[in-house]
């Protein structure tokens, strides 16, 4: 049934349909409107489960560790600051394979202090074995979320629900939010690979010496690259029950695309709009969505960007030094592959600013204006900082 | 698409208004999106909130910066802010205030109306003398000046979002629905 729901609840939601049994978190802006209805959940008896209230962020990463480690689905949610808090147990939880799933409320990061969207809190943590899913809108909120404990699962790798603060968190437009029995014929119950099992006891995190070790690394990376496989047959799953699909990638409109944006998150919708008006104009440009960041979609992107004659990264993140994250990914999917397309990158709503239509329309106007790039990064709509045309 | 705009502070209930008015907007058969102004909110402080309203879905993801219509749910913030920052020519602004303003210069260009919201909501025991929750009342009056959402859909917002106190609720939308003195265009 649709209701009107906030992105946050969207998650909620996927979560007591998930019937998880241990959450814990620690309130942190955006997040909080999604840790704030569970734990009414859990007090009204909506969802049998645990809330454990913890003193930080590193403890409510360790916590999950260890519920999951003894058997039971699991769940946090947090932000910006929270999350960097996590970073040592972030590794800690992949490399234990262990299958917790995280709403991650994309948050700049301080200083300046600031409670709005930037995606570098969930990209600086790219490498550390978290499977990420980027969404777009409400409905994809949830439906990633239920997709996640699936995938995670299936995997035995830890996986991150990636959504804007504000533009997605905070914003009620309308949801289908499934019944239980939808979810249940669709999200099988958890069944722990291993557990800490009394009756069976054995060592968790033993010291392990130069002769495992890599092949402990090489198995995390073996079971990201099944992640990609799985995430098409769960999807295949989810499409077969709820008639939804989404894809690692998704190209709109970019069969004939001379000039291809790529995008994540909400500005892709934005995008969308400023797309049918391009289109509209008899410009020839599409849209490639990126949702899977780790594990990153290299064949898709490559195939459905080789017919470009341009590629428009728009990245809300930064990598001091370096650049866009999407852009280097991107460039990175394609350096091997002869005649692609140049890769052009845009910074744009670092820190909750607006991405508009105009916006948007002005980045296909450089980009098709140009006949390479300039500089690694092309920042949009700055203040006080001149620079020529 | 239709994008509102509603102006308050911080304990009036203006982001409930916005999440009302959008489930009555879905209820009706619109495709809607309501959100906050992006910002930190305290009590007593000017607080935004937004609604946008159209048939097919709605793609766009940034602040309202353009609104159709206004409303202004505390009076006090008509010396502070500008209201019509950005309003649309001919858009409508709902006041919350017993009478028009007395200058009504700065809405020139624009339709105008007023309630009493604070009369209304005292009247049903909506919040407290110093502090009477406005935005049901205010609701109701903005649906007589756009001539939507119909009244059972803001009703059936109200039963699922205030369920505890729907009956009150449900009456300020009525009285103000009755009540809201409708100026027009401001020439």
């Amino acid at each position: 049934m649709k209701r009107v729901l906030e992105g946050s609840h969207a998650v909620a939601e996927a979560v007591r349909l998930a019937k998880v049994q241990v959450i814990s978190a620690y309130p942190i802006t955006p997040q909080t409107h999604i840790v704030e209805i569970l734990s009414e959940y859990c007090t009204k008896g909506l969802m049998n489960a645990r809330f454990l209230r913890v003193e930080s962020e590193h403890s409510c990463m360790a916590a999950l560790i260890g519920a999951q480690t003894a058997g039971v689905r699991t769940f946090t949610a947090t932000s910006g600051q929270g999350l960097a808090l996590m970073h040592e147990l972030l590794h800690w939880a992949s490399g234990a394979r262990l299958p917790i799933v995280m709403a991650e409320v994309n948050r700049a990061l301080a200083p300046g202090w600031n409670i709005w969207v930037d995606q570098t809190d969930s990209l600086a943590q790219r490498d550390t074995g978290w499977i990420q899913m980027y969404c777009e809108d409400g409905q994809e909120v949830l439906d990633s979320t239920l997709q996640a404990f699936y995938l995670a699962e299936s995997v035995n790798l830890p996986v991150m629900v990636v959504l804007d603060a504000f533009y997605l968190s905070h914003t009620y437009e309308p949801v289908d939010v499934p019944g239980q029995e939808a979810v249940d014929r669709f999200l099988p119950p958890y069944v722990p690979k291993f557990q800490l099992d009394t009756a069976h006891p054995c060592g968790f995190g033993p010291l392990v010496a130069p002769g495992d070790y890599m092949e402990m690394r090489y198995h995390i990376a073996m079971a990201m690259d099944d992640a990609l496989i799985r995430f098409g047959e769960i999807e295949d799953a989810f499409a077969a029950q709820f008639n939804r699909r989404y894809g690692p990638v998704e190209a709109i409109e970019c069969e004939d695309a001379e000039i291809i944006f790529v995008t994540t998150g909400t500005l892709t919708s934005t995008c969308r709009l400023a797309l049918q008006d391009l289109r509209a104009k008899g410009e020839k440009a599409g849209i490639l969505k990126i949702k899977l960041l780790r594990p990153f979609p290299y064949e898709r992107i490559r195939e459905e960007l080789k017919g470009a004659k341009k590629v428009a990264v728009i990245d809300r993140n930064f990598s001091f030094g370096a650049g866009g994250i999407f852009a280097q990914e991107v460039r990175a999917a394609l350096c091997n592959t002869p005649d692609h397309p140049p890769v052009f990158g845009f910074i744009a709503g670092i820190g909750g600013r607006d991405v508009t239509p105009e916006m948007l329309t002005e980045i296909y106007r450089q980009t098709k204006n140009s006949d390479a790039p300039q500089k690694e990064s092309v920042w949009m709509g700055l203040h006080e900082v001149k620079y020529a045309d | 698409m239709i994008e509102i705009r509603f102006h308050g502070r911080g304990g009036q209930g203006t982001v409930v208004a916005t999440i009302l008015l959008a489930k009555a907007f879905f209820q009706a058969g619109y495709q809607v999106q309501s959100f906050p102004f992006f910002g930190v909110e305290r009590r007593g402080a000017p607080v935004e909130a937004y609604v946008r309203l159209d048939r097919g879905k709605i793609l766009l993801r940034t602040n309202v910066t353009t609104p159709d219509h206004v409303a202004v749910q505390d009076q006090t913030l008509l010396h502070s802010i500008n209201v019509t920052r950005g309003l649309k020519p001919g858009g409508w602004i709902l006041i919350n205030s017993p009478s028009p303003p007395a200058d009504l210069t700065p809405y020139a260009g624009f339709q105008l109306a007023h309630v009493d919201a604070n009369q209304i909501a005292l009247n049903h025991r909506l919040g407290t003398r110093t502090h009477p929750i406005v935005n049901t009342a205010m609701i109701g009056a903005f649906a007589r000046m756009l001539g939507m959402p119909p009244l059972e859909a803001i009703a059936a917002a109200i039963e699922e979002d205030l369920a505890a106190d729907a009956q009150s609720n449900i009456e300020a939308v009525r009285d103000a629905y009755r009540e809201v003195c409708l100026l027009g265009g401001i020439g």
